[in-house]
């Protein structure tokens, strides 16, 4: 299945493909603004997990097939759960709410609003490759290899680092998450 | 115009990025949740991401033979970076919640509770 979708999304002339990237997009972008309109965390979490698939089927898009996978196990397989029990430990009813008041509601609209303007007035003028095709990745290409190759060379001393940086995070978590006496 | 809505190119990757982006600062900027806050981050986390792989994949694809992986590696980093940084706020909130008896971030006004 996975070849599959690799193939469709990766042929420029494919007819399915532009098909299939407004799909993935409205779903990454619609489940997005739903967490925004949400009042209920639990729906938040679940919107969240929509997007991170929604945003793995985009790295399918753009020939990032292992990156989708690291996508779907380390995001929607660890980091939402994570979350999903940080909601459980943290509140008395999973389905209470804290409404925010209209005006600071509005106010972050307008904020959030104004940036992504912003942006797009910046992306209409600057020089950006416009409607250039994707150049297809040629058969037998091995994502995997060249990125595990990458990180024992040139991405040596950033994968050391993110290693060392796990193991302080580890430690941290479970000390500040520990259990007081009173 | 067809032809803009037919061809699928790097613009359109930003543009789905920037909306992502406004949609994870809105809701850092309205959530009272603790958690809810978090979400914001790993939206805006998510749409940097794809900024990276997008440019990755049109503005630098590197040889035929051998496409460019660099925003790739960039975008893995900051799944890393993502996960660590998720466990530690939900540690830190775990403490406010003992602390507070609550979630909301209005009421943590005060370092020591």
């Amino acid at each position: 299945m996975i070849v599959l979708a690799q193939q469709v999304a990766s042929h420029p002339l494919s007819p399915m493909q532009p098909l299939l990237f407004y799909v993935f997009a409205a779903l990454t972008v619609g489940s997005a603004w739903a967490i925004v309109l949400s009042q209920n965390i639990i729906r938040m979490a679940v919107y969240l997990l929509t997007t991170l698939a929604g945003v793995a089927a985009i790295y399918f898009m753009l020939n990032a097939e292992f990156l989708a996978a690291i996508q779907l196990i380390v995001y929607a397989g660890g980091t939402l759960i994570l979350i999903v029990f940080g909601v459980m430990l943290t509140s008395k009813n999973p389905f209470m709410q804290l409404v925010t008041s209209p005006l600071e509601r509005a106010l972050g609209l307008f904020i959030a609003a104004s940036v992504a303007v912003m942006a797009m007035v910046a992306l209409l003028n600057s020089p950006v490759p416009g409607g250039a095709a994707a150049p297809a990745a040629p058969a037998g290409h091995d994502h995997v290899a060249r990125i595990g190759r990458a990180l024992l060379s040139d991405y040596l001393v950033p994968f050391e680092l993110a290693a060392v940086l796990l193991l302080v995070v580890m430690v941290a978590a479970a000390y500040m998450a520990r259990r007081t006496q009173r | 115009m067809s032809d803009l809505l037919l061809t699928i190119s790097l613009p359109h990757f930003l543009v789905v990025s920037f909306l992502l982006l406004a949609a994870g600062i809105s809701t850092m900027l309205t959530k009272r949740n603790a958690i809810g806050i978090l979400i914001g981050v790993e939206l805006v986390l998510n749409a940097a991401a794809i900024n990276f792989v997008a440019f990755n994949h049109y503005g630098w694809p590197g040889v035929r033979a051998a496409p460019a992986i660099d925003g790739q590696m960039f975008a893995i980093f900051i799944i890393v970076l993502a996960a660590a940084e998720a466990s530690v706020a939900l540690a830190i909130f775990l403490n406010f919640y003992n602390n507070f008896g609550s979630i909301d971030v209005e009421r943590a006004d005060d370092l020591k509770a």
